[in-house]
């Protein structure tokens, strides 16, 4: 293309047409950069008629000024709207290039997991938090007289050759590992004044073989509330709400009568349930009653005074139909792939 | 205790129809514990049968089987198999003449096994049958030769149904009896708690039989010079004679079926009577051949080292607490647990002489514990029995032995009674109401009452009961209520939800321990849970850095006797969970366990030999002692890392779990507990020399040592069968707990341009970075926000031994904008400390 000599509106025109013809055939920022420079750049025509400005005579500069700058209006127009095409389309493809496969993302952090046996405690402990109960604790190695005698296990009582206990060498010492967590009872009573409303979960031991329903260590929860006035009914009625907050709605509870040595009167706690695995059933779940005079004695409690109920049921066991585990093995070998099944929650 | 329900309908009315399953039940609802029910697994047609000829043939095998015609029905009936009415059948044994009847089992029935009964091709004839032996039916072990009826004395019709001839279509429940209730371990017990149940009449057998005082003394002397416990070791002794038993006679099929039922073997009609009666009424028998007594009896407690041979022939070296029976010749029974076979009823005994007493329980319990006898005896003295039902079980069985074996009643005889008048319990009105929280009518207390067995009178406040002579377990107020709940029925109390004042909540301590727990599992480790039972050289090994001994918690009993140790460290454990995981093929491993472990003090001797007292509350001095007693159990982490930490992935290569993953779980622990856990270089005789962490937390006694991180000694992992690289922690939460106190004071987020530099600094590689960086920062002073160990290099243009750490520095004032100087001025403060410190130079 020859520059312009003179400043006529076919010149003009025929330089805006070139540029807006190369402005639309531009397919890319770089192809658009040399159209750029080819038609408003210092060498294009449309340069060249701005500088034959200067030798337009006076009378027709502004017709000619008009002309031109109207020429170099439309063809940045073009340019800017070609470009602002350009950049999205490139943009577009850009985000399309970068397209990946969500479901191969490789993970960042391994999965861990929560064991369903503590999470089942905490859950436990969570709904009597709820209630104004707080939780309470106490060592496995226990003391014999925290274990059984405070408990109104007598040494010479059928009911302490049946709890299946270890005991810690030298026997003389009276040391065992404590077979259920009532011994906390007496540690929440020893430290309080009543009222006394606590909750204690933990491990206990039995000396029973592993099998598919035993485990020679296992775990408990123990409630107690010791109070002016308490009777049975509170008793169910504390087991009724406990049941329901941690089974749905529909569970219920039935007390039969049993014996313990620490309550009196005793009652085993049979729970039942309409979605349970097996069908709808009682379920023998633990024992419970009214805190025994002498265990209050042991406290220092006047049992003309106050009174008390205690329940204590099996983690293990609620986990086994509440969560339908088969076997006490998966509970306590440690396969990583037990407690991945439930991860954070139970 | 198992209980036939043919027996336990003699003394309470069970519906026509009952079924074991409908009287479990009942028994349940009252506090029996249901265990299994039991039945002869049979099914008819099995009939009485007479053997008319046989002819005895010899086989191949040198063996004499008898081809026999055998009338199992009337002439000119059809069988109760619908088959003719005499069975040709074959039969191996040949106690039995012609003429004799016997039992025959008809093709169709089924016998206990099961073993079906079927037209059977055999030794060349077709056997349409079988006569059955005492043991094919499940009555007993007898099968050397098939059952006689004669032989029982039994005479019946041919064709007769065997089933209900020989009582094989009774059935009995077995129930779980609790320890408070030993009079549940006699029928008679039983069928009161079924009546107690459904409200069926009840009819005591204690009243049905009456005992005769004797006209001629046997002289029997009760001795307890050591009674335990206060106790007098027999409170009731009474002695009967019957002379003249036949000891040809057999035990009725009746009879054999009830102790079959109840789980005992017949053995000899004396022997079966003295234990029929004791299932019946709870009181255990022991009978003697009054003609291998030497004079008469003597109950007293053992000398040390006296020996007595028990029943099982066992020769045992007696206790000074063993209460034992004696004659002229010597001890000749363990009291309650054991007779002594000197004097044992035989196969020629026919002068019997009857012991019913009642045992002290304790005295009893200890001495089947010591000499690990329990029997029917036994368990059912330690639970108590009636003291008022020995004299009747004496005369029943004097009755039952006049009736069954021909004997004839002596008027020798003894009857020693020492027990205690029982004191009236002190009932006040309105208190089982008040202690149930279900209001009870008088009517239903004192019905209740009376339904057990109490007598009661009023008083100006309640009730004065007197307890049955059978429910020692009826002491005071409280075991009252229990009777009056559970005969007007648990089912009645109501459900009333107590308001407990308000709680504070999980304390610091518990909040913390489930912070822990939460951010390593979502840090990716996995919660696991071992057995704390570990063996001394793992004990040893994770439980001091250094020392060949630990001291340690032995378990007397323990179930492994490889490992009777409690653990000292979380470590032992964790590790058999890691293999055991590998072994199933889970290769990548992040597991943690929070819980206990055992750390006895060395030279403290841990428990206390005294016991205190029941029922009264311990000094404060007491209680102290026992609980300084107990050896410390501090909450404990262990955490096991092995394999990759990230496995191989698209666009990410694995990376292997290395001691860093142990720090990291470390830190994360301190983030989520607040409190920083620092870690210093350190040394276990279990670790890597060269990749371990001591872990430290600051106290205001200084440093406390809380732990370690890092590599397992590459022979300790392979000796756990584990891969080389498997990284540990063990840290003592309880020991960082304690120092998480107060509420953090936070600082002002400073909102002014920060100014960022770098920093690298030479020192010998043995400097730890966090002294480095610890300098640096507290020579930067008050501008320094923040600094971050960005870099560790070491090699091309640092000097060997040196080593160039590189900080990323953030400085901010709280005020203004710093100038680069400032920024610049505080950096190098902070070098020349490290400078100081450490001989850090920068590097050029």
């Amino acid at each position: 293309m020859s520059a312009p000599t003179e400043i006529t509106e076919p010149v003009v025109t025929a330089a805006v047409d070139a540029a807006l013809a190369a402005i639309a055939g531009a397919d890319d920022s770089a192809a658009l950069k040399a159209v750029r420079s080819a038609h408003v750049g210092e060498a294009s025509p449309l340069a060249a008629l701005n500088a034959l400005m200067r030798s337009v005579p006076g009378d027709q500069k502004a017709a000619a000024g008009k002309l031109v700058g109207q020429a170099r209006a439309r063809v940045n127009q073009a340019l800017g709207a070609r470009e602002a095409a350009i950049v999205d389309a490139e943009a577009t493809a850009q985000l399309a290039a970068e397209t990946v496969d969500v479901t191969a993302a490789a993970s960042t952090w391994r999965a861990g997991a929560r064991h369903p046996l503590t999470l089942l405690q905490e859950r436990v402990s969570d709904v009597f938090v709820g209630m104004g109960w707080e939780v309470a604790e106490g060592p496995e190695l226990e003391s014999e007289w925290f274990n059984f005698d405070a408990l109104n296990f007598d040494e010479d009582h059928p009911a302490r050759a049946m709890q299946d206990t270890f005991f810690i060498d030298p026997p003389e010492a009276h040391l065992v590992l404590r077979t259920h967590t009532s011994p906390v009872q007496l540690r929440a009573l020893l430290a309080a004044e009543p009222p006394v409303y606590r909750i204690a979960p933990g491990r206990v031991y039995r000396t029973d073989e592993l099998d598919a329903t035993h485990t020679p260590v296992f775990h408990q929860i123990e409630g107690i509330a010791v109070d002016k006035g308490l009777t049975m009914a509170h008793l169910r009625g504390t087991l009724d709400h406990f049941v329901k907050a941690l089974f749905g709605d529909e569970a219920k509870v039935r007390l039969r009568p049993n014996y313990f040595p620490f309550t009196e009167p005793s009652a085993e706690l049979d729970l039942w349930h309409p979605t349970f695995k097996d069908g709808a059933r009682w379920i023998e779940w633990g024992g419970c009653g009214m805190v025994n005079a002498n265990v209050l004695r042991s406290a220092g409690i006047d049992p003309e005074v106050y009174s008390g109920f205690a329940f204590g049921v099996g983690v293990e066991r609620a986990l086994m139909f509440r969560n339908d585990v088969k076997d006490m093995h998966d509970m306590v070998e440690g396969d990583i792939r037990f407690s991945q099944q439930y991860g954070m929650t139970v | 205790m198992r209980v036939p329900l043919s027996w336990l309908g003699e003394f309470v009315d069970l519906e026509p129809g009952t079924t074991p399953e409908a009287v479990h039940a009942a028994l349940v609802s009252v506090g029996l514990e249901e265990e299994e029910i039991h039945r002869f697994e049979l099914t008819g047609p099995i009939v009485v049968g007479q053997v008319l000829e046989f002819v005895g043939e010899v086989q191949t095998n040198g063996k004499t089987i008898n081809w026999c015609q055998v009338r199992v029905a009337a002439d000119g009936e059809l069988a109760a198999d619908g088959g003719p009415a005499i069975h040709g059948i074959v039969c191996g044994a040949h106690n039995f003449v012609v003429g004799d009847k016997v039992v025959v089992t008809l093709p169709g029935a089924v016998l206990p096994g099961p073993f079906p009964i079927a037209p059977r091709k055999t030794y060349g004839h077709v056997s349409d049958g079988m006569i059955a032996s005492a043991r094919e039916l499940g009555l007993g072990d007898e099968h050397a030769g098939i059952l006689v009826l004669g032989d029982l004395g039994l005479d019946p019709q041919i064709g007769a149904d065997a089933i209900s001839l020989l009582g094989l279509d009774d059935s009995a429940v077995e129930i779980n009896v609790t320890p408070d209730r030993g009079y549940a371990f006699s029928i008679r017990g039983v069928a009161r708690e079924y009546s107690h149940a459904t409200g069926a009449t009840f009819r005591d057998p204690a009243l049905a039989v009456t005992a005769t005082a004797s006209t001629e003394v046997f002289p029997v002397s009760i001795e307890d010079a050591a009674p335990i416990r206060d106790r007098i070791g027999a409170g009731v002794f009474v002695t009967r004679v019957v002379r003249g038993v036949d000891p040809s006679r057999p035990s009725p099929a009746w009879l054999i079926a009830r102790l079959k039922l109840a789980g005992i073997r017949s053995i000899s009609l004396i022997v079966d009577i003295t234990n029929y009666v004791m299932i019946e009424l709870g009181q255990p028998i022991h009978g003697y051949d009054l003609d291998l007594l030497t004079g008469g009896l003597v109950v007293r407690r053992a000398q040390p080292g006296e020996k007595l041979v028990t029943l099982d022939d066992v020769t045992r070296t007696l206790n000074r607490e063993d209460l034992l029976i004696a004659d002229g010749s010597g001890p000749i029974g363990l009291a309650g647990v054991m007779g002594g076979a000197t004097t044992e009823i035989g196969n020629g005994t026919t002068n019997v002489l009857i012991e019913a007493a009642n045992f002290d329980p304790v005295s009893i319990a200890r001495t089947a514990r010591r000499h690990k006898l329990p029997s029917e005896a036994s368990r059912r003295f330690e639970r108590g029995v009636d003291p008022e039902v020995a004299a009747v079980a004496a005369a029943r069985v004097v009755q039952l032995l006049v009736e069954l074996a021909g004997g004839v009643a002596d008027g020798l005889g003894s009857l020693h009674d020492a027990t205690p008048e029982r004191a009236p319990i002190d009932l006040p009105t309105g208190f089982v109401s008040g202690l149930i929280g279900l209001e009870y009518t008088r009517d239903e207390v004192r019905t209740s009452l009376a339904e057990i067995g109490a007598s009661m009178t009023e008083t100006a406040t309640g009730l004065a009961v007197i307890a049955p002579s059978w429910r020692p377990d009826l002491t005071d107020k409280w075991t009252l209520a229990e009777e009056v709940a559970r005969i007007v029925g648990y089912d009645r109390i109501p459900s009333v939800l107590p308001v407990a004042p308000p709680g504070r909540g999980l304390t610091r301590t518990q909040q913390l321990k489930r912070s822990v727990a939460t951010v390593l599992a979502a840090t990716g480790h996995t919660e696991v849970l071992a057995y704390p039972f570990v063996a001394e050289k793992a004990n040893t090994l994770f439980g001091h850095p250094t020392s060949s001994t630990v001291p340690q918690i032995k378990v007397a009993n323990p179930l492994d006797g490889e490992a009777p140790f409690m653990r000292t460290s979380m470590l032992p454990g964790l590790l058999q969970i890691a293999h055991r995981n590998l072994s199933r093929g889970s290769t990548d491993l992040a597991i943690f366990e929070l819980g206990s472990v055992f750390r006895p003090v060395a030279g403290v001797s841990y428990g206390s030999t005294v016991v205190p007292q029941a029922a009264v509350r311990p000094s404060a001095e007491l209680e102290a002692k026992l609980n300084a007693g107990i050896p410390p159990q501090p909450f404990t982490a262990g955490v096991v890392l092995l394999g990759n930490t990230l496995r191989h992935q698209p666009g990410q290569a694995p990376i292997a779990a290395s001691w860093q993953d142990a720090v990291t779980a470390v830190r994360q622990i301190g983030l989520a507990v607040g409190l920083p856990i620092l870690v210093r270089q350190g040394a276990h005789q279990a670790m890597h020399p060269g990749r371990t962490a001591e872990l430290f937390v600051a106290t205001d006694a200084g440093e406390l040592s809380v732990g370690f991180a890092g590599e397992l000694l590459p022979a300790v992992a392979r000796g756990a069968d584990l891969p080389a690289v498997v990284a540990v922690v063990e840290l003592n939460l309880s020991a960082v707990f304690a120092q998480v106190t107060g509420e953090l004071q936070a600082t002002v987020i400073g909102t002014k341009p920060a100014a960022t530099q770098d920093l690298s600094l030479v020192v010998d590689v043995t400097v730890p970075a966090s002294g480095v960086l610890q300098a640096v920062r507290e020579g930067s002073g008050a501008l320094l926000e923040s600094i971050e160990l960005v870099d560790d290099y070491r090699g091309t243009g640092i000097e060997t031994g040196r080593k160039s750490l590189t900080f990323a520095l953030r400085f901010r004032a709280p005020d203004r904008t710093l100038t680069a100087a400032e920024a610049s001025d505080a950096k190098l403060a902070g070098v020349q400390l490290a400078a100081a410190r450490f001989g850090a130079a920068l590097r050029e």
